[in-house]
This record gives C-alpha cells, structure tokens and sequence, in this order.
C-alpha cells in the first residue's frame, strides 16, 4: 500500500464534515463528483478531484460508497487538528 | 494380535481404502468411475462412521477442486478416479503442486484413449501422470503391486503429501484394483502417519512458502489465525502473485527442490534376485506379478535373471537401475501400454545394456509365459 | 458506518500494493468495499471469513483483504469452497465470481451448489463480458450486443443468473447493481446470514470492454443507466410484465428456509456412529 499519499487538507471549519481525496489511489474515473447530490465536488482540468464546496456537504457518503479505489474519505465530525484517526497511517 | 483374523480377503480397491482411513484421511470427493468405484462407496461408508466427509462431486473437476478446499482447511483428502476422470483432474492438480497443498488421487488405471475400454486393465497413464497438468510441475507416483500394497502404498501416499505438501498419485491397475487376496493388514496403531507441520510462530511472521531447511514450509489451515493467501499463479514467500524474475524462478525451482531433497526416499523399489543377474526386468503394478512368475521359469532354466520392481514410477528412481547397469546384458520392460517407463529406462540406460519392451494394448495382459520367450529370446 | 480509510486500515493487506489492478471507474473495487463494509456492520472476525474467488477481473478481488483467501482457477471457485466450508463449518465463507466463471465455466458447480444448499455466500459480479481476456461475449452478454468474438452482434440469448439460480434451488437470491450501494450492502448483509447456499447477483460495468464496443460511455454513463433501469422488487409487484420490460427488478428476490448441507451431513455422521456402535464387533 501506498503509505504517502497526497492529501488535500482543506480548511474545513469543524460543523463540516471533513473531505479527503487520496491523490495516489484515484484514477480520476468522475463517479464522486457526478453522483454527489450537492455538487460539492469538481473535476479539475487536469483530472483531480477538488472540494470545491465543502459546506455544502452532507455526508451521505455517497462519493465513499461508490468510489472504486477507496480514494475519498468523508468524516462527519471533524473536529481540528486531532481529526487524522482515520487516515492511512 | 490374533493372527487368524488379521487375516482378510480383500480386492485392491478396498485395500486403497483402508490405506487411506489407516493414514488419517477425514474427507474424500470424488465421482463415479469404473474401476475405481469401490473406492468412493466404501469411503461414503466408512468416513461418517469415523466422524470424517465424504461428497459426491458433480464431476471429476470439481472433486479435486473439494479436496484441494478440504485440505487447505486441514483435512486430509483423498479422491479415486478412473482415465477419462483423471483427464478432467489435470488443471487442479497443476493447482494444487503450485500452491503445495497436500492431497492424493487414486488412479486405477483403465485402458484409453478417451472411454476406451472402462473394464480392461492398463498402464497408459503413466506419462500423464508425471506430465498430466500443463507447465513444470513435481508429481510424486506411487504404483502398487499386490493388494497389500495397495494398503501400505496409498498410506504412505498420504504421508508423503502430508510431509513434502504435494499431490501423490497413486497409479493402480484394474488387476490390482479388482483382484481378491487374502492380506494382513496392520492394526491400526501399527500405521505411521505423517501430519503436516504447522506452523508455530506468530501469524505476523508465518511465510507460507518459505522454503525452511526441508524445503517445505509449515502448512497453517484457513480458520487458524493466520489469514493468508492461495493462489495459481506464481507467488513469493508470503504467497502474493509476483511477476518478479527472481521470485518466480524460487517458486519454480523451489518446488523441484524439495522433492529432490527428499529423492532417495520417495522411491520404493525392490530387488528380486538381482544379486547375480545378468539380465533384468523392470516391472510394475499387474505386471510384476507375471514377471515373478516368469523369473521362476527363467530361473529354472539356468538363466540368471532378475527383477526391478518399481513401486515408485516419478521420481523415477533412476539409480536402481545405475546400481545394476555393470553387471546386466538385457533389459526386458514389459507393459501395458505402448512403451512409457521403457523410454525412461532406455534413458538411465544411455547404451550401456541391450532393451527390449514388451507391450499390449488391447485390454488384456502379458502373461508370463510370453515373457519367459522374449527373455530367452534375448538371452540366445 | 465505516469511513473509506478505516475500512483501509481495517481490512486490507498493507503489503499490497495499491491502487489495484482494476481500470478507472471499474465496479469490481465498489462492490468489494461494499462487501467490507457488510461484513464489517455483522462484526464478524477476520479468522473466521474464508474469502474465495475464481479467474478473471473479479477473481483478483481476494488477495487485497485481509482475511483466508484462496484464488483458484476459471470457473471452479464453488467446488473449492464446498470442500472448504465442509472441512471448516465454523468458517462463513464467500465467493467472488464473474459472470463467465460462474456460469461458462463454472456453470456446473453453480448449479449443483445451489441445489446442495451449502452454506457459502456467492457474489457474481455480472459485468456481461469477459473482462480479463479483453472482451469476448460471456452467457450473460445481452442479445444483439457486442462483444471482441462477436461484433455484428450476439446471436445467443443470455442467461437470467437470478432465475438460474432460483430454478437450480438456491435458497436466497438477491439483485443489485453496483449503483445501489446500500441496498448491495443489505443484500449482502442478508445473504451472510442466511442458513443456505445464498447468491447475490450484482449488475455491474466493465467500461474498458463492454462500455466501449457497446458505445454505452464511461463508468457514470454506465452507472445511470443502471440507476434507470433498476426497479424493486416491491415496485415490480404491483407492475404488469410489459412495463417491467428492460427493466431489472432488484432486492431479495427469494429467501427460504431448507436443510443446510453441513448440518444434514452431521446428522449423517450421527447415524453412521450409531450404526457402526450398534454392530456387533462393530468398533473398527
Ligand atoms: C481454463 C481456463 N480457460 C480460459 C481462461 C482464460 N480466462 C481468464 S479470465 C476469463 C474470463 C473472465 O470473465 P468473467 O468470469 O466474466 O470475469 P471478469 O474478468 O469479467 O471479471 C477467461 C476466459 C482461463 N484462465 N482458464
Ligand atoms: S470516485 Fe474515487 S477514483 Fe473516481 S474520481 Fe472520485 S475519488 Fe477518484
Ligand atoms: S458525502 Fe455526499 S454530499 Fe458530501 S461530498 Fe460525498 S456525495 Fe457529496
Ligand atoms: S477490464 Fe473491465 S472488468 Fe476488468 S478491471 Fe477493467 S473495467 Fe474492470
């Protein structure tokens, strides 16, 4: 496994949920972003995913459950700095 | 031990299985086949009695597919087939020497190609079962040549696999699978049995195929801690596929390794008057039995011949015939089939004695009187 | 439920190497984790899952996880695992089969599986093609459709593996896709629970082969479509069959209760003890 991926942390303010994209794992393949019912996800240009609009996040998990390589993370209660559990160690 | 009922009148096929309930097998799956059917209804008998399985399979694939399934979950397993059924084995027991998982096919051979001749005895599988499965691959074969050793061999058929984790075949005639003799058969607590080693570390550091100092790794069984992987294709120590040059060839050679390693003991032969013989047959299974008799004809007629009996066809043990190559002038192979273990002996040989092969083909045998006239022929 | 990187952490072999071989967008990853995050909500320990697959694009899925794996060969996965769950009954063991390995190939051991009902959980991940060999028609390509071994078209009729299943005696049949994430989560959920041999069948993409000759788009495309044709079961009742026409009605399709293979055998070996301690002499 890849142990160093690439994590965009993103200033979510802490009554967000917490949105990581695992830049090593995705494959670019769109599902998160055109399945997520808010639209808080974009396709860049150059074929990364970005949280584009993390408030609008409503943690229905749909991005995760669909997601093919296991490359994105929605945590619910993220709550600064010590949020990392979850995360690839 | 009250002698007189040690004593029981028995036909190989039952012999085969007493051996396999004597060395520990717990789980058979297996498909009807003449003539090796015996094997199967004995067995759906006797293993519930002893708290073992039995199943009957839907076909010959996926009978050795369950055996290799039983296995890896700890169970020693055995199947019984017949040609047509042993052709369907091929692919899982390629499966089974790559991924070293301990089981054993009972072959009695019946005369082929294709259906053949399902009630006539032959030996035209000796070849496919060194070479059967596609790919290098370690075969062990064990041929019998009496009822006993019907039992004796199918026993240390299990314990073979058991210790090198490797398919065993044993490659039975219909003679000997059909035929009725009175044996003795040990008790129980005569029989050795071998079990696998498992391993004894800690589940982080158990390598499945390590090669230890005995080239076989501890075989650790699915639902005992140690969560590992089982594949077909080629793998590395921990049991990953890998497409490493170097890990691939340790896995390849790895497997010949071990059976090299225990060579001198995998190949049973035995030596009847060969002390100061100047001529030799080479025989095996039914085979053996006409030759014996001829060899008391030959005997009597002055002629110093002896007999090689193969009990071990792959590894073919090579050096019972280099021992006595010095002092033989002829080699007689008799069997039934086009000419399979005279190829190897003709190798071993390298031009050193004169070879002859006697075959047959047509569903009956070579009986002893026609090998007394080929020897004498050779010996003019 | 648990968190995409818990679910890492948790149940995959930290020693592979990742990502996986599967193409982008490929529903083989989804259903996997879907299967994890099933047998994670059942808190079922590692030791005791025996995790089996065949050959082929979906075959491959064991070797990530964390649990008993064993790869076979094409088509064989079910006779395997039947020698398996009846050497270990304390094991829950699942089956991960494409649909050319369960039923080409292997479509002999599905049906007797099925008909044995011995409890093992099969998931076919019917993705229509043979995505391994680069695309030739499977049994389950549609009619008409394209394929690498047949480009003007299959003129063969595919099988229902749902039906084929239920006609050979399976015990518990349910239906997905790999849209429906969380209905394939419950589905699942179920099938494990279930006594019996339980299949689940789970509509799936392969946009690399099927998407592409068949023209029907990337991995969303395909996901769409199957949002659209998917119907539930409790829909689907109530619906006459023209309107159900290229639809596919998902849910628990069929749930029973019959003897289960390893328990009836137990009941075998019973008799056979007590047969063999009634004999006179009997204690061989
Ligand atoms: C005996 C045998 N025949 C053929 C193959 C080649 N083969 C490998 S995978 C495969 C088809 C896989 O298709 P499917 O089961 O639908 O799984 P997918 O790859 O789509 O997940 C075939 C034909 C093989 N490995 N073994
Ligand atoms: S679904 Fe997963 S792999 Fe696909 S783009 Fe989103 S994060 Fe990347
Ligand atoms: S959790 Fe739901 S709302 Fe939030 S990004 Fe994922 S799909 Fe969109
Ligand atoms: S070929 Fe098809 S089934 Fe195989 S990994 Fe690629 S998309 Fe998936």
């Amino acid at each position: 496994m890849t142990q160093t991926s690439k994590t965009q942390n993103l200033p979510t303010p802490n009554n967000h949920p917490r949105i990581t994209i695992f830049s090593d794992w995705c494959k670019s393949c769109g599902i998160c972003v055109a399945f997520c019912p808010k639209e808080v996800l974009a396709m860049t240009a150059d074929h990364e995913v970005l949280v584009k609009a993390p408030e609008k996040c409503i943690a229905c998990h749909m991005c995760e459950l669909r997601c093919p390589d296991f490359a994105i993370n929605v945590e619910e209660h993220a709550t600064g700095p010590d949020s990392q559990k979850g995360e690839l160690q | 031990m009250n002698k007189k009922s040690s004593y029981q009148l028995m036909q190989g096929n039952e012999a085969a299985a007493e051996g396999a309930l004597a060395a520990g097998v717990s789980f058979f799956a297996g498909y009807p086949i003449t003539p090796s059917t015996e094997i199967a209804e004995i067995l759906a008998d006797r293993l519930p009695a002893n708290g073992g399985k039995f199943i009957q399979m839907e076909d010959e694939i996926g009978s050795i597919a369950a055996i290799i399934g039983a296995s890896i979950g700890g169970c020693k397993a055995l199947t019984a087939t017949s040609g047509p059924g042993f052709s369907l084995m091929q692919e899982n027991l390629g499966f089974a020497c790559l991924a070293e998982i301990p089981l054993v096919i009972v072959n009695v051979m019946r005369g082929g190609p294709s259906t053949g001749m399902p009630t006539s005895p032959s030996q035209g599988d000796v070849m496919q079962a060194r070479w059967g499965t596609h790919g290098d691959h370690p075969i062990i074969v064990l041929t019998p040549s009496s009822v006993e050793e019907a039992f004796h061999y199918t026993v240390k058929a299990v314990n073979f696999a058991e210790k090198y984790r490797n398919p065993v075949i044993v490659l039975m005639d219909e003679v000997i699978g059909h035929m009725r003799a009175r044996v003795s058969l040990p008790p129980e607590s005569m029989v050795e049995r071998v079990n696998r080693v498992q391993p004894n570390m800690p589940p982080e550091w158990y390598l499945p195929y390590e090669r230890s100092a005995t080239g076989v790794a501890p075989m650790a069984s699915f639902g005992d801690g140690y969560r590992y992987h089982v594949t077909g294709l080629v793998h590395d120590a921990k049991g990953f596929p890998t497409a490493n040059p170097n890990e691939s060839r340790d896995n390849i050679r790895g497997l010949f390794t071990k059976i090299e390693r225990g060579f001198r003991e995998l190949c049973i032969v035995d030596y009847e008057q060969m002390d100061d013989a100047e001529h030799a047959i080479v025989a095996y299974g039914c085979m053996v039995l006409s030759a014996r008799s001829a060899l008391e004809q030959l005997r009597s007629s002055g002629r110093k011949v002896g007999l090689i009996k193969l009990g071990t066809l792959w590894p073919f043990p090579r050096f019972a015939l280099e021992h006595y190559l010095p002092q033989l002038k002829t080699i007689l192979v008799p069997e039934l089939n086009m000419g399979q273990i005279y190829r190897e002996v003709l190798r071993v040989n390298a031009g050193k004695a004169v070879i002859e092969k006697l075959n047959r083909v047509n569903g009956t045998i070579i009986t002893p009187n026609e090998i007394v006239k080929t020897v004498k022929g050779m010996t003019r | 439920m648990i968190s995409n990187s818990q679910l890492v952490n948790k149940y995959f072999r930290h020693n592979k190497k990742f990502p996986h071989i599967w193409c982008p967008g490929c529903g083989i990853g989804t259903i996997l984790g879907n299967m994890l995050r099933a047998i994670d909500a059942l808190a079922l320990d590692k030791n005791d899952i025996a995790f089996v697959s065949g050959i082929g694009c979906t075959g491959r899925a064991p070797v990530y996880v964390d649990f008993n794996t064993l790869h076979t060969t094409h088509g064989r996965a079910l006779p395997f695992a039947t020698g398996l769950k009846l050497a270990r009954p304390e094991l829950k063991v699942l089956v991960a089969t494409g649909d050319g390995d369960a039923t080409a190939i292997g479509g002999n051991h599905l049906i007797h599986a099925c008909r044995r009902n011995i409890d093992i959980t099969t998931i076919i991940f019917n993705n229509y093609i043979y995505g391994m060999t680069g695309g030739q028609y499977s049994p389950t390509t549609p009619h008409g459709d394209k394929a690498s071994t047949c480009k003007l078209g299959n003129i063969e009729r595919p099988f229902n593996i749902s039906q084929l299943v239920e006609a050979a005696g399976a015990t518990f049949v349910g239906r997905t896709t790999s849209y429906h994430t969380l209905q394939l989560q419950n589905i699942i959920k179920k099938a494990i629970l279930h006594k019996g041999f339980s299949v689940v069948e789970v509509i799936t993409h392969c946009p690399t082969t099927y998407g592409r000759i068949n023209k029907k788009g990337n991995a969303v495309d395909m996901l769409k479509w199957q949002k659209e044709v998917a119907i539930d079961k409790s829909r689907a009742d109530k619906m006459e069959p023209k309107e159900l026409e290229g639809k596919i009605v998902t849910g628990i399709l069929i749930e029973k209760q019959l003897p289960e293979f390893c328990e009836q055998y137990d009941n075998i070996i019973e008799a056979a003890q007590n047969l063999k301690n009634s004999k006179p002499g009997g204690s061989k």
